[in-house]
């Protein structure tokens, strides 16, 4: 059986991800499409109107800026245990999108904030661990830019990324543990989830459409990386 | 598995581990002060003294929200078992209305009313369209056992 470490080789990566990465653009551009097709023709919320349809880009940007993490510290430890560059490049690739997640979560939770509680941003347990989510990507990207030699920049920042990975358990359950402004847990929860089907739709495929453009966008940056390190290496050997 | 790698995932897992001890120690320490609002019992239980700003959070009880002349408003914040009556000069969220969430930002006068700074309108985590609601109201599931 080939072990998944086979395609841990450059090469190899390079030759499956081509062959992936115009399909993978293919899905996200259909889900999405069919995510807010669907987003714009549910009926309007009994409580909140039309502007619950914010939830269909906001929790979904919500949830790919925590996988993403997830993703980065699972490349990590493959890093720091397997030592292979390929798991080194993963992480670092990961970092960019996930800040940018991340960022596109608050911004699009403030502005469903302001009109439905009445302010565009509180220091409740959630807003504030999610905040100091994005502020961890932005410190493990300057972490891994400050560092010049490749290999120890890889091992100072994997470790900052799988300490760092804590605060994604905070994220998760700071609307159980304390009292928040923000709401509850609406799906992962007792008892089924409290969302109308006519809003889970929309809501899953917009979360589908989220997650595969995450993997188009680091793909694409994992590629470019191997590639830029590649002809760094030839232009050291014409120069040397 | 040869020695160095067992090595490793040893201290991957103790990074794991620290940082997970580090966690539970930082936020067993904050406790109550990550807390974003006190419950009307909360608010009897730690008897908060006048003149002191908290956020108070619970429904606005049925029936209890009055208009005064100009823009002052009055209502009441519940949790069930107590409540706190509170007043308040402004503008409030177009989700404010009796029965639901609300989170008030002030502190309470000598005579127990709470005067609120800022009101903020907490909904719940359900998510329907009307005819939804309609239909369970009709067959008697709204709400229940709340």
């Amino acid at each position: 059986m080939p072990s998944l470490f086979e395609f841990a080789n450059p090469k190899k990566f390079m030759d499956l991800s081509g062959v992936l990465l115009p399909w993978l653009v293919a899905a996200t551009a259909l889900t999405m499409a069919a995510g807010l097709l669907l987003g714009f023709s549910t009926p309007p919320d009994y409580q909140q109107g039309d502007t619950v349809r914010i939830m269909f880009v906001h929790v979904p940007a919500a949830w790919v800026a925590m996988m993403a993490y997830g993703v980065m510290t699972v490349a990590s430890i493959f890093g720091l245990v397997n030592r292979h560059p390929l798991a080194d490049i993963a992480a670092r690739a990961a970092a960019p999108i996930g800040a940018v997640f991340t960022a596109l979560g608050l911004i699009t939770g403030s502005l469903w904030g302001r009109p439905m509680w009445g302010a565009w941003w509180v220091w409740d347990g959630r807003l504030t661990s999610f905040l100091l989510l994005l502020l961890i990507y932005l410190a493990y990207i300057a972490l891994n830019d400050a560092i010049e030699n490749e290999t120890r920049a890889a091992r100072a920042s994997a470790v900052f990324a799988i300490v760092g990975a804590v605060n994604l358990p905070i994220i998760e359950f700071s609307v159980q543990w304390w009292t928040t402004l923000h709401q509850g847990e609406s799906i992962l929860r007792k008892g089924g989830p409290t969302i109308a089907p006519v809003f889970l739709w929309p809501l899953f495929l917009m979360a589908l459409g989220y997650t595969f453009l995450f993997f188009v966008f680091w793909t694409i940056r994992i590629r470019s990386e191997i590639l830029n390190r590649r002809a760094r290496t030839l232009l050291e050997m014409r120069a040397g | 598995m040869n020695a160095r790698k067992r090595r490793r995932i040893a201290f991957v897992v103790s990074l794991l581990l620290g940082g997970a001890a580090a966690a539970v120690l930082v936020v067993s320490a904050l406790q109550d002060n990550v807390l974003y609002f006190y419950s009307p019992s909360d608010v009897y239980a730690k008897k908060v003294s006048a003149g002191t700003a908290f956020r108070i959070g619970g429904l606005v009880q049925k029936h209890s929200v009055k208009h005064d002349s100009g823009m002052t408003m009055k209502f009441v914040v519940t949790d069930g078992a107590r409540s706190v009556p509170v007043e308040y000069k402004g503008d409030v969220p177009s989700l404010f209305r009796e029965g639901q969430g609300v989170v008030a930002i002030g502190r309470l006068d000598g005579a127990g009313l709470f005067q609120a700074d800022q009101v903020l309108a907490k909904h719940d985590e359900k998510y329907m369209p009307p005819e939804v609601v309609d239909a369970l109201k009709r067959s008697g599931e709204w709400q229940k056992g709340q």
